[in-house]
């Protein structure tokens, strides 16, 4: 195999696909933003709310095209730089890309069009109800997705016939135990990163002393939602910690920065991992039982380290270690700025507090960094296997 | 149940010729027309539909991968680099779409981007055609034939062929949904590009027949097939006698007709084979678990998929509106 051509290939999906990510991640919960402010334009009749609808429906128009053609790229990189893997799985990952497409995209570009061109030509109610079946299309398309990535981190449901995966229980693999963390972790991500645009841009508006009514809408709703969320939004990031740590003990370990098998374990905070010494330097550490307690909600459970699986099948260790530390550090941040906000937001404290409105604005990247670095550990943290367990990179 | 999924990859296929065939072309004629107004007109005429007809090929690729997973790998590998051109072309043009109203000094940039991308675009899909149609290399059922070993003078000439066809289809949609001087344009254009796709299709006979390419036999062997090329002669006889009628209206079903009989003719040609004469339909179809999970969508989803389809043209039914392009929402 051409080493070179099998990296570049790689280099090259893992780009399209981060790329793609910030554009989803950011239409799915501005679609539902959207929803809410026709409802709320529909029902009070405020024509505040269709100030804000119009505002918000040029961006998400712009980022929604943006998401659907490298989107499409999405769709034919698999066939043309993984055709192996195409073919080996294509019976159970090409009928789920089949139901995205069938539920999810054309009732997108359908309704889309109408959205965009149609609010002249459509009764009021039938626009609500475009701009909601987008929503629905959105939430939808990051359903298949999730199942989809879910089914190549966990496998199941499948037999193993001529060198390829064929499906024997699709219940298992839609209804994969794995999904409803792992669905609804990424589902809040993508309203948070809604809301945070919101709030930031709210919050640009207020400094500039700009759009005051319009900008007290989107900074109080945009960080009273994050606010409910974040609690929400770290409790199934836990569940998600307890789905590695039961079926990818490799992809903990180096999340965990865990050399050696410990029981009960303990929770390396910080370090700068020497791979090729096997150790951690500078490492700040909270003692057992704190590792089995965060990874196992267990005082005495044993927790696997990298030592006792082969040099092999160690993902990169540093990738998925400092990733998933950057995606926490987002989320605390996050949590820490939608609390304060919305506790200062009764009354009139916040808009007059210019260093929060500075904070504010400036948060918008965070929950794209945090979905970014989030999927760059479930992904690089599964290597070598595509799909788990079973598979290593095909050629291109 | 196979035969259910060849008829919906059919169905999609042409759909997407069909539709974004529309957006295309009329993404060709942009390149060749002047002045805002009119620019402006054109693409008001494709703006709420565009982005729905290219999801037929999303629905077209989805339905290769999962039902015929075997076909799906081959084609994308053996036709990697002109499929990622494709793609380029398919974003530059979308981008393009979206961007050109932002700027008055540079729209010039993202007008050429929209004609230039809708060209690539549509050169490839007709070379991948072409290419198909004379026959690939294989070697036990994996591409043998390179790089580049799409690239011949005849899947040249397809690609050039396919852009006559889809500006036709845009002449045809502008006819339609523009009035005035769009109109009269892209009426004028009408008979140009008619007789060129005619001198196209004379000219792939003539060639077929010099080169004893396979498919000829097919033709030979299957006298029924001759059904298509009368249906398409009577199609443009319709076509010839409405544009002296100076009817808006049915110039583009006539087109569409003539696609149909073409594209009839190519499957029904090739059939049983998917990739013509190396895999066949059955030996390409997914586990019948799978094409048995995939049933309900095709059942249920699908129509749905179309009425979607139907009710966005429904609402943007009839001559567009100058002013009611990107940057007036």
């Amino acid at each position: 195999m051409d080493t070179t051509a099998l990296f570049l290939s790689r280099i090259q999906f893992a780009f399209t696909i981060t790329f793609h990510i910030i554009f989803p991640s950011f239409t799915i919960g501005l679609a539902a933003w959207l929803t809410v402010l026709e409802a709320l334009h529909l029902r009070t009749g405020r024509p505040v709310y269709q100030v804000l609808f119009e505002f918000w429906l040029k961006i998400f128009g712009v980022a929604f095209g943006l998401g659907v053609v490298s989107g499409i790229v999405m769709a034919f990189q698999f066939g043309t730089n993984w055709s192996v893997l195409s073919k080996m799985s294509g019976p159970i990952q090409g009928p789920l890309l089949m139901y995205e497409t069938f539920t999810a995209f054309m009732l997108e570009a359908s309704f889309f069009g109408v959205l965009i061109f149609g609010r002249s030509r459509v009764p009021p109610w039938f626009y609500l109800f475009s701009t909601a079946m987008v929503a629905l299309g959105t939430t939808f398309s990051a359903f298949w997705i999730m199942v989809n990535n879910s089914w190549m981190q966990v496998p199941s449901g499948y037999v193993m016939e001529n060198g390829g995966f064929v499906p024997n229980d699709w219940t298992k693999i839609i209804f994969n135990s794995v999904v409803w963390s792992r669905f609804p972790h990424m589902l809040l991500a993508s309203y948070l990163t809604g809301a945070f645009c919101v709030a930031a841009t709210g919050a640009w508006y207020l400094l500039r002393k700009v759009y005051h009514a319009e900008s007290r809408i989107m900074l109080r709703m945009g960080l009273g939602l994050a606010a409910v969320l974040m609690p929400i939004q770290l409790f199934f990031g836990h569940l998600n910690g307890g789905y590695v740590n039961t079926y990818q003990p490799s992809k903990m370990a180096a999340i965990e920065g865990r050399w050696n098998d410990e029981k009960p374990g303990s929770e390396v905070l910080f370090a700068w991992p020497d791979v090729a010494n096997r150790r951690n330097l500078y490492a700040i550490t909270l003692p057992p039982p704190f590792g089995s307690l965060i990874d196992s909600d267990s005082f005495t459970a044993g927790e696997t380290g990298l030592n006792s699986i082969p040099r092999e099948n160690w993902p990169p260790v540093v990738v998925p270690f400092f990733s998933f530390r950057i995606m926490v550090g987002c989320g605390l941040v996050m949590l820490g700025l939608a609390w304060l906000g919305t506790y200062l937001s009764f009354g009139q404290r916040l808009v007059r507090n210019r260093f929060l409105l500075w904070l504010t604005f400036l948060s918008f990247p965070l929950p794209f960094i945090a979905i970014i670095t989030g999927w760059f550990t479930a992904e690089v943290g599964r290597q070598p296997w595509v799909v788990l367990e079973c598979y290593e990179p095909p050629t291109p | 149940m196979i035969m259910f999924w060849v008829s919906l990859l059919a169905i999609s296929i042409l759909l997407y010729v069909l539709l974004d065939g529309v957006d295309l072309g009329v993404g060709l004629l942009f390149g060749l027309a002047t002045g805002e107004t009119r620019r402006g007109a054109m693409l008001s005429a494709v703006a709420p539909i565009w982005d729905g007809n290219e999801t037929w090929l999303v629905v077209t690729a989805v339905i290769l991968w999962g039902a015929f997973p075997v076909v799906y790998a081959t084609l994308l590998s053996a036709f990697y680099l002109p499929l990622i051109v494709m793609l380029l072309g398919l974003i530059l043009r979308g981008v393009a779409f979206e961007f050109r109203y932002k700027t008055q000094r540079l729209r010039w940039v993202w007008d050429m981007s929209f004609a230039g991308g809708s060209l690539i675009a549509t050169f490839i899909q007709g070379l991948t055609v072409g290419a198909l149609v004379e026959g690939l290399q294989f070697t036990n059922g994996e591409y043998s034939g390179g790089d580049v070993g799409w690239l011949t003078p005849f899947a040249v000439l397809c690609g050039f062929g396919l852009c006559l066809g889809y500006a036709l289809l845009g002449a045809c949609w502008l006819v339609r949904k523009c009035d005035a001087e769009v109109r009269d344009i892209a009426r004028r254009q009408i008979p140009v590009l008619a007789v060129g796709v005619l001198a196209f299709l004379v000219l792939v006979f003539a060639y077929a027949l010099a080169e004893h390419l396979p498919i000829l036999h097919r033709w030979i062997d299957r006298p029924y097939l001759f059904v298509f090329p009368a249906v398409g002669a009577a199609a443009a006889t319709v076509l010839a006698l409405s544009i002296l009628n100076h009817n808006d209206y049915w110039p583009f079903y006539m087109v569409a007709l003539i696609f149909l009989s073409a594209f009839g003719t190519l499957a029904l040609s090739f059939w049983p084979y998917m990739i013509p004469l190396v895999i066949t339909v059955d030996g390409a179809a997914a586990p019948q678990s799978s094409l048995r999970f995939m049933f309900w969508g095709g059942a249920v989803v699908f129509p749905l998929m179309l009425l979607y389809t139907v009710i966005s043209y429904g609402v943007f039914r009839g001559k567009v509106r100058a002013t009611a392009g990107y940057g007036h929402h």
